[in-house]
């Protein structure tokens, strides 16, 4: 497996992807704090932070429609929303009988439960964008330049890093069950759901083993050619002028964004 | 690649900025109190080991096993972790996993991710560790069924806290989203107690210096088995009361006063209508109740037997 098999970032010269990833790492978080900001049903605001959205769409030459094409991972989730239609607080729309139950959406619920959707829609789409212009490492240096712990971002560098090895350990060990589970035609392979469970919990185990002493010989390796610590970048992630306009712009834009939503 | 987005990981957007702050805030002193542990104790060895035991858990999740119509139980990893490692280096890790997860595949959102650490990080290590570690000096068969009844309970508990605070920042119904995030994560649950027995079983086999009963102890004092318990105790009586009588959570909450600082819409106290879409309320609750006393009267005799035992 290759070492970027896990990376999402799309490879293109644009103005987005040569921002400095601290800008977009500051930009993505605002945006979200921003619309988390902004009241229930302030549905004008709603459309500037899509506009701010698509410019960055735009600006990033992925295409207009790119982080939409991937913003229903979250969609599973709104589930959990659903409850909130039927919240006593508002006037009542309607009212279903169902297996004895009575079924009540309010104006208040539904003005809830939309603002919440939208809210998890236009968030999602720029924590996209920012992994799609930005290489995983970067990412993890501008956290790093933000203050984040040291040993934390290093950590996360390592957890990168050996994810495909042992993401090809577990493909190993998938096909070692597959090689050894043989199904005559006409009868299911493998034992109970008992019996399969244990063997998932063996080859849970086994990969602990192997991923533990592989951690210690990785450790010496390591010290062998004088690992003090921490890792070290050649990117000297120096923000220029531009970086700091483009910071500048985008978060008047959250401003506006603000303004439109408080002001009725 | 096999990645399915565990139903634990709430998304931007789904909580109040209030909880979803809180949250960072409990999760970040927790990490730091956990990077300084850590540090302490393994010193510069801490990075590779808790990066590549971070990629071990991620990597774990992608083991699935079929259950049945096309369902298939995987694995979350909490309270192995916490076992295995030791707490505190299980709060990192599983906080570097989450990081990775909310980051790279969106599975899980940034402004509440502070919130997803704590559910499925930290909760997961102080229940896991600290029933595991009442039990650490006992035999295999002892120490083994506590470790996959704490990694039901942490599960269970994860999920009920998840169901808390989206009831808190007013994106769910109590009364709907604790019975139907409690019903699934039983079963979710039990996937992951069988699969951290078993793991632990092998491990056992294969590396007992691991796991004996000084390196637990070392690992986490003994406050940690009073935060587990008491923890334990509080998910389990708190969910058949919050599936049973939401009006009465709610009511308390309202007393407290925590309506107000978590929700934008106070929800009045509950008119008679509900919506039960899962017919499972009252058999949770009622597997929920069972467990919850079989758990309180075994602690009670382990806890008498370490007593006369020191005496």
């Amino acid at each position: 497996m290759h070492i970027h098999a896990f990376d999402r970032y799309h490879a293109h010269e644009s103005p987005i992807h040569h921002l400095d990833p601290r800008v977009k790492v500051v930009v993505t978080v605002a945006f979200i704090l921003s619309n988390a900001l902004l009241p229930d049903g302030s549905w004008l605001a709603f459309l500037v932070a899509w506009l701010v959205l698509l410019l960055a769409n735009d600006q990033s030459r992925l295409g207009l429609g790119y982080t939409f094409k991937r913003s229903f991972v979250a969609l599973p989730f709104a589930l959990a929303a659903v409850s909130a239609i039927f919240s006593p607080l508002g006037r009542p729309l309607a009212e279903w009988h169902f297996l004895g139950l009575s079924i009540i959406p309010t104006d208040f619920g539904l003005l809830r439960f939309f603002s919440i959707l939208a809210r998890s829609w236009l968030s999602v789409q720029m924590a996209i964008l920012l992994v799609a212009t930005t290489q995983f490492p970067d990412l993890i240096h501008a956290f790093e330049h933000l203050r984040v712990p040291r040993s934390l971002t290093t950590i996360v560098a390592f957890l990168y890093r050996y994810l495909f090895v042992l993401t090809d350990e577990v493909y190993r060990l998938l096909r070692a069950r597959q090689a050894r589970s043989a199904a005559a035609p006409g009868r299911r392979s493998g034992g109970s759901v008992v019996w399969r469970a244990r063997v998932t919990g063996s080859m849970a185990g086994q990969l602990f083993l192997r991923s533990y002493e592989r951690s210690d010989r990785i450790y010496n390796a390591m010290l062998s050619r004088g690992y003090t610590g921490h890792l070290r970048t050649l990117n000297p992630h120096v923000m220029s002028r531009r970086d700091w306009l483009a910071l500048g712009l985008a978060l008047s834009s959250l401003l506006l964004t603000q303004l439109v939503g408080w002001i009725r | 690649m096999v990645y399915a987005p565990a139903p634990l990981h709430i998304p931007d957007g789904f909580l109040n900025l209030v909880i979803a702050l809180i949250f960072w805030g409990l999760a970040a002193s927790m990490i730091a109190a956990a990077l300084s542990k850590t540090n302490k104790s393994l010193g510069e060895k801490q990075v590779p080991l808790m990066g590549v035991m971070a990629a071990f858990i991620f990597a774990a999740q992608m083991l699935n096993f079929p259950v049945a119509g096309g369902t298939s139980g995987h694995f979350l990893g909490g309270a192995l972790a916490a076992i295995v490692l030791g707490p505190w280096a299980g709060i990192l890790v599983m906080t570097a996993v989450i990081a990775v997860q909310g980051l790279l595949f969106q599975d899980g959102g940034l402004l509440v991710m502070g919130a997803n650490i704590f559910n499925m990080g930290i909760l997961t290590a102080v229940i896991g560790f600290g029933l595991y570690r009442t039990v650490s000096g006992r035999g295999k068969a002892t120490r083994l069924a506590v470790a996959g009844f704490a990694a039901w309970l942490s599960t269970v508990a994860s999920a009920l806290l998840a169901s808390l605070q989206l009831w808190l920042s007013g994106t769910s119904r109590l009364e709907i989203v604790v019975p139907a995030m409690l019903g699934v994560h039983l079963l979710i649950g039990a996937g992951e107690a069988i699969v951290t027995v078993l793991a632990l079983a092998f491990i056992e086999q294969t590396r007992p210096d691991l796991l004996n009963a000084e390196k637990t102890a070392s690992s986490g004092g003994r406050g940690w088995i009073y935060t587990g318990i008491a923890v334990s105790l509080l998910a389990v009586f708190l969910s058949p009361l919050a599936s049973a009588s939401p009006d009465g959570l709610e009511r308390v909450a309202g007393d407290m006063g925590f309506l107000h600082l978590g929700q934008s819409a106070p929800y009045k106290i509950l008119p008679d209508y509900t919506i039960p879409i899962l017919g499972g309320t009252a058999l949770s609750t009622i597997i929920a109740g069972a467990v919850g006393a079989l758990v309180v009267l075994g602690l009670v005799v382990l806890v008498g037997r370490s007593l006369r035992k020191t005496r």
